[in-house]
């Protein structure tokens, strides 16, 4: 009798001490720095739009002594991991960075986003600081689930004029002219792309790109609202075959499946004069801009947008890439952390200073009236091309991995990697992805 | 064993109070057992993570074990198992012999020799994937072509280079093993060995390497068991790239689970990984033969 007690006893100090640890451990993080222990967290992606969002925190826990918001980066793959499980687990931040989309559409299924409409209709000022065919894009079945907060993001073919200059050639306009310029850029030693194919989602863009030149689109739409069969469209087939074509011609820079861009690997091989061209997002201007700053300063960047394909059904003058980012609020946040969230939504981004801040930084701000602004600024001309190329694209097409579900998006990803790598056919990637529908 | 009388035999006896191992045992429930079954349990689930879990029967294991990836993950996994086994083993058995004789000049390359293993295993693989760099890193860097080979982005070449950095990173501790096992031998063995004539190599083969039978097997153990766990060296210097070429199992596990959010599969798969990891233990502690848990030393 008297062991079994002690036993009992034992297990119950034993659990007494785990669950002390285990409680300690829960608030050690969030209480750690800045703010008090009911701050709203934030989490944001660091590169980019860092300093920015850091500046514009920093203003707001000034003069909000009493709301503050506590600021954490994460590399951009990392982040997408992170946010998920920690939503998931009940330990997910005041603040969900995000890119709208399926991902955007999983958390409210589950009920994890707070709905923002009621907040959105009280304060007119908000709803229309935006460009509205952006505000559209943190809307689902009607209701405001997130808003943008920085800037839009285009994929834009971006080139080195000094090597362009030294073979004698133009940018390209069409996929003929792109693929003539292969051999000359590879007889004179330098890669004609750059392509971070580790991340695997800078690959995407191209594939992107292609199918929205090949078939305009409509053919996403099908795929991204899970008609059936929806990826045998004959446009996905042909911008595959035109993906491995370009492999062979050897399109792509030595080594391109070890390039990470989340180091910015691969831009660095544009500006040393290493390759030629990259296919990448809006934002990759802002990097250079910081780790290239002569590069930019002197012209030597030029960018046009993704050459038509002959034939092709789309509008060449249609995007892909992302309309921005934005935030979406916790729906399992304190009230005092969704009030704080709320107060600064409203009064404290996309105040003059953030605008300008990230106009500075080279980013072309998601906000209506920064027409001026924009032609005052040294980037004027990438920037007011951005801003053209987003109002004046009769098709924004968000980023498929973004806008398609989770599951469906990383066998994208993974499958399109095989193509690159010509381990698959276009054929084979076709039955793959329509067997991922409705997934 | 000097004969002891009285209460202090008895416990030697009996050992000492299972009381304390209570604590280790709460820990061990709790973080391994419990979550064991618990994954048992989500594998005959479907849960994206974020929604409501639904009972699914036995959809996740059919979707695991139809994957042609799942296959293709064993066969990565049992590959570098494989490389890296038939690599470390005998760098380390060597390494540990060498670096057990008591010249200073030995200790102090030991030292040198353990530094890998204080880095993080993500430190380390950062550190590779810059050097291996096609274009930025280390053969472009002083200009030796053979170098700078497409080192990460070559579906032939990675699994190889996967083997020969997680050696890098493993051998010091193996070698740690073989050291402490070798200074176990008794001197006495080698001085009758010399005087009966024996040179080093007889000697290594004679009396060295069959003392360190059961080093061996415990050194064997742990690097293959724990092939089936390397998973931060390779997610940060791969991400299991190019194609599928080192996507081993637990990566595979964990991409499934967090990147494909399908917890059901990735849990389906992570009760494969107990049971393999469980069975190769078995087999290796089998191969120790019945008086594996007896100390070797004289008079204990």
């Amino acid at each position: 009798m008297l062991k079994l007690t002690l036993r009992s006893a034992a297990i119950a100090v034993t659990a007494a001490a785990v669950s002390i640890s285990l409680a300690a451990c829960g608030s050690s993080g969030p209480a750690s720095s800045a703010g008090n222990a009911d701050s709203a967290t934030m989490w944001g992606l660091t590169g980019g739009n860092q300093p920015v969002l850091q500046k514009s925190i920093d203003a707001w826990n000034k003069a909000h002594p009493d709301e503050t918001v506590k600021l954490d980066f994460f590399a951009n793959d990392a982040y997408k991991t992170k946010v998920r499980t920690a939503v998931g687990a009940g330990q997910g931040p005041t603040f969900i960075y995000g890119w709208g989309g399926g991902v955007l559409k999983s958390y409210v299924d589950s009920g994890q986003v707070a709905d923002l409409s009621d907040f959105v209709a009280s304060n007119p000022d908000v709803k229309n600081r935006y460009l509205p065919s952006v505000l559209k894009n943190g809307v689902i079945d009607g209701k405001t689930y997130a808003l943008p907060n920085n800037n839009v993001q285009p994929v834009v073919l971006y080139y080195n004029k000094e090597v362009f200059d030294k073979i004698g050639v133009q940018a390209p306009k069409t996929w003929d002219d792109l693929m003539a310029l292969v051999p000359k850029f590879k007889a004179a030693g330098i890669a004609p792309f750059s392509l971070g194919g580790q991340s695997k989602w800078p690959d995407l863009m191209w594939l992107e790109y292609l199918v929205e030149r090949i078939g305009g689109p409509d053919v996403f739409a099908n795929i991204a609202a899970n008609k059936p069969g929806a990826w045998s469209d004959p446009a996905v087939k042909e911008a595959l075959s035109k993906i491995q074509n370009l492999v062979d011609a050897g399109g792509f820079a030595n080594g391109f499946s070890s390039i990470a861009a989340d180091s910015n690997a691969d831009q660095a091989l544009l500006y040393t004069g290493k390759a030629a061209m990259i296919l990448q997002g809006g934002w990759i201007y802002q990097s250079m801009k910081k780790d290239a700053a002569d590069f930019v300063k002197n012209g030597k960047l030029g960018y046009v947008t993704f050459p038509a394909v002959s034939g092709g059904k789309g509008d060449p003058a249609n995007v892909v890439g992302n309309p921005s980012n934005f935030w979406s609020i916790s729906s399992k946040a304190t009230d005092s952390q969704k009030k704080a969230a709320l107060d600064y939504v409203k009064s404290g981004m996309f105040t003059d200073a953030d605008t300008q801040a990230l106009i500075d930084s080279g980013a072309v701000p998601v906000t209506t009236g920064i027409e001026s602004k924009l032609a005052a600024s040294p980037d004027k001309d990438f920037l007011s091309y951005v801003y053209g190329m987003a109002k004046n694209a009769p098709s924004f097409t968000l980023s498929w991995d973004q806008a398609l579900s989770p599951a469906q998006g990383d066998a994208m990803l993974a499958n399109l990697d095989q193509i690159f790598l010509k381990k698959i056919s276009p054929d084979q990637f076709v039955s793959t992805m329509n067997a991922t529908i409705g997934k | 064993m000097p004969t002891s009388t009285g209460s202090s035999r008895r416990v030697l006896e009996k050992g000492p109070s299972g009381w304390l191992a209570a604590p280790a045992l709460v820990f061990f429930l709790l973080f391994a057992i419990i979550p064991l079954f618990g994954v048992l349990f989500l594998s005959f689930t479907k849960w994206d993570g974020l929604g409501e879990i639904r009972l699914d029967g036995l959809s996740s294991w059919t979707t695991v074990l139809t994957d042609p990836v799942t296959g293709n993950a064993l066969w990565v996994t049992a590959k570098i198992m494989f490389f890296s086994f038939i690599v470390q083993a005998p760098i380390s058995l060597l390494l540990g012999v060498f670096t057990s004789a008591s010249q200073k000049y030995r200790a102090a390359l030991a030292v040198l020799y353990f530094v890998p293993l204080l880095l993080s295993s993500a430190a380390v693989a950062i550190a590779y994937k810059a050097l291996l760099d096609p274009n930025f890193g280390l053969g472009p860097g002083l200009g030796l072509p053979f170098l700078a080979q497409d080192w990460l982005g070559n579906s032939d070449l990675v699994l190889f280079v996967v083997v020969f950095v997680i050696a890098w990173q493993f051998v010091p501790f193996h070698t740690l093993i073989y050291q402490g096992g070798v200074r176990q031998i008794p001197a006495s063995l080698y001085e009758a060995a010399q005087i009966d004539g024996a040179g080093r190599v007889q000697q290594f083969f004679a009396i060295t390497l069959p003392q360190l039978k059961y080093t061996i097997i415990t050194s064997s153990t742990l690097m293959v068991v724990g092939s089936l766990a390397y998973f931060d060296l390779v997610f940060v210097l791969t991400g299991g790239g190019p194609g599928y070429s080192t996507r081993l199992l637990p990566l595979h596990m964990y991409l499934t689970g967090f990147k494909a959010n399908d917890m059901g599969a990735a849990s389906a798969l992570g009760v494969i990984l107990v049971v393999i990891g469980l069975a190769l233990a078995l087999l290796l502690q089998r191969l120790g033969g019945k008086n594996r848990n007896a100390s070797q030393l004289e008079g204990a």
